[in-house]
């Protein structure tokens, strides 16, 4: 990348909107230049409250981040957004289509899409995202909205890095036994039953509350579950007041440092598996697992060592 | 086929995959040639963009901008070319995007290719051409890997 990140982390805070796309590609690519900046990008930090949606595909993920935008709009904010979309792990290609639902958002000055191809999952995708994240709060925009592949692993990892996690259903979601297994459900701070003008809407909201009531642990006050139509707005103002009271709680000390452990723990394997990739026994280890003359774990620990 | 995730991922060596936005200006609605395209051209390993139906050339510059796309490819059958291609890049290269290649496919009549050409418009595809072709080309003439 030619433009030196400095400059334009500079003007991306001054609001030069150019400037802030440059710099997401710079993040995103791993560009080292970008690692020299890092402590200017998280300094510019205004405090934005970091928001994740997921939920599995078609639960209504993108529309409901467009129509949550238009109500942060209506209250005067600024909103940045990263849709994440699936790379393919054959050719590493990808198609994002987040911006078709939130076209209406297009001609709009004060409003951020970003679209992310979640690429490898080696250092990747967390990162990349966590520091796009910071750019978009040092640009201004507040809130940042991270809205993630359909289900899978992803979505534990953005409850990591978002202070606030909007968990998206639908009516037809499954039976009970769905909403006490452990995951997606267990991580979500506001939980979001979408397309709520389907039949047995209520009911599935009436199954999740039952079920959070009686769960100990990570719930024991158990989040709100909100009815929303995306399409026509309906639930939409409530929605983002829940997530606008849960900022509070996001930001208590204790939330703080367990956010601060996941950074850390996040970096440290990153630097790790980098430094590891480096060693000169690096190909040789590969080998030795690939014809199983060695346990990864061991291979781990010897390339750490050594 | 196992997936070779993490060799695309290799720490600290990642290769930047090249970013196209595939954007339909105007008032047709056939998208079947874009949804295609898109499809082959993650298949070749792009990253790419779909915008949607309808899109203003003022939407359209909006998203190649935020998005830092490498490549914009327009795809237009609705004969309002003339019109919103040259407005297209006229405002893509406003917003200072200078080293994006804008393409663009579709039905566009022989005597138009000229003046879109002076108009900014690198390369036209017309129906019949592969995806290989299209993606080939990308590769060549797209601003180099950052």
């Amino acid at each position: 990348m030619a433009s030196d990140p400095a400059r334009l982390l500079e003007a991306a805070i001054a609001g030069d909107r150019r400037a802030l796309a440059r710099l997401l590609t710079g993040i995103e690519g791993g560009d080292p230049a970008v690692r020299g900046i890092l402590p200017q990008i998280f300094a510019a930090s205004r405090g934005a409250h970091l928001v994740g949606i997921t939920g599995p595909p078609g639960a209504g993920k993108s529309t409901l981040v467009s129509a949550m935008t238009a109500e942060y709009r209506r209250r005067g904010r600024r909103v940045g957004i990263v849709a994440v979309d699936p790379s393919s792990p054959y050719t590493g290609g990808a198609i994002m289509g987040d911006r078709i639902r939130m076209m209406e958002h297009s001609a709009d000055r004060d409003v951020f899409v970003r679209s992310m191809a979640s690429r490898g999952e080696l250092g990747g995708l967390a990162s990349a995202t966590s520091l796009a994240t910071a750019a978009l709060d040092a640009a201004g925009y507040d809130p940042v909205l991270v809205e993630t592949v359909g289900a899978g692993q992803a979505e534990v990892e953005i409850a990591r890095l978002a202070e606030t996690t909007v968990v998206v259903e639908v009516p037809e979601m499954g039976d009970e036994v769905q909403a006490i297994k452990a995951g997606l459900l267990e991580v979500a701070d506001v939980l979001v039953v979408n397309k709520a003008d389907r039949p047995r809407a209520e009911r599935a909201a009436r199954q999740l509350r039952a079920m959070l009531a009686g769960a100990g642990g990570r719930f024991a006050s158990p989040p709100p579950i909100l009815l929303t139509v995306a399409t026509s707005g309906d639930g939409i103002a409530a929605l983002v007041d829940a997530v606008e009271a849960d900022r509070a709680r996001a930001r208590s000390p204790e939330q703080l440092r367990i956010r601060a452990r996941n950074q850390l723990v996040r970096a440290l394997a990153e630097r790790a598996a980098r430094r590891a990739a480096a060693s000169p026994a690096w190909e040789r280890t590969i080998d030795e697992i690939a014809e199983r003359r060695l346990d990864p774990v061991t291979a781990a620990e010897r390339l750490l060592g050594s | 086929m196992s997936p070779d995730t993490d060799a695309q991922a290799t720490p600290g060596e990642r290769t930047t995959p090249i970013r196209v936005l595939i954007a339909k200006p105007g008032l047709d609605g056939h998208d079947r040639g874009a949804k295609v395209l898109a499809r082959g051209l993650r298949d070749e390993g792009f990253e790419v963009i779909y915008t949607g139906l309808r899109q203003t050339p003022e939407m359209i510059a909006d998203a190649a901008e935020q998005e830092d796309v490498d490549v914009v490819g327009l795809s237009i059958l609705s004969g309002a070319h003339m019109t919103l291609l040259p407005r297209i890049t006229a405002l893509i290269r406003e917003r200072g995007m200078d080293d994006v290649l804008i393409a663009a496919g579709g039905i566009i009549p022989d005597a138009d290719i000229g003046p879109l050409r002076e108009a900014g418009i690198a390369e036209i595809f017309g129906p019949g051409t592969s995806i290989g072709e299209v993606a080939r080309y990308f590769r060549e003439h797209a601003r180099h890997a950052r």
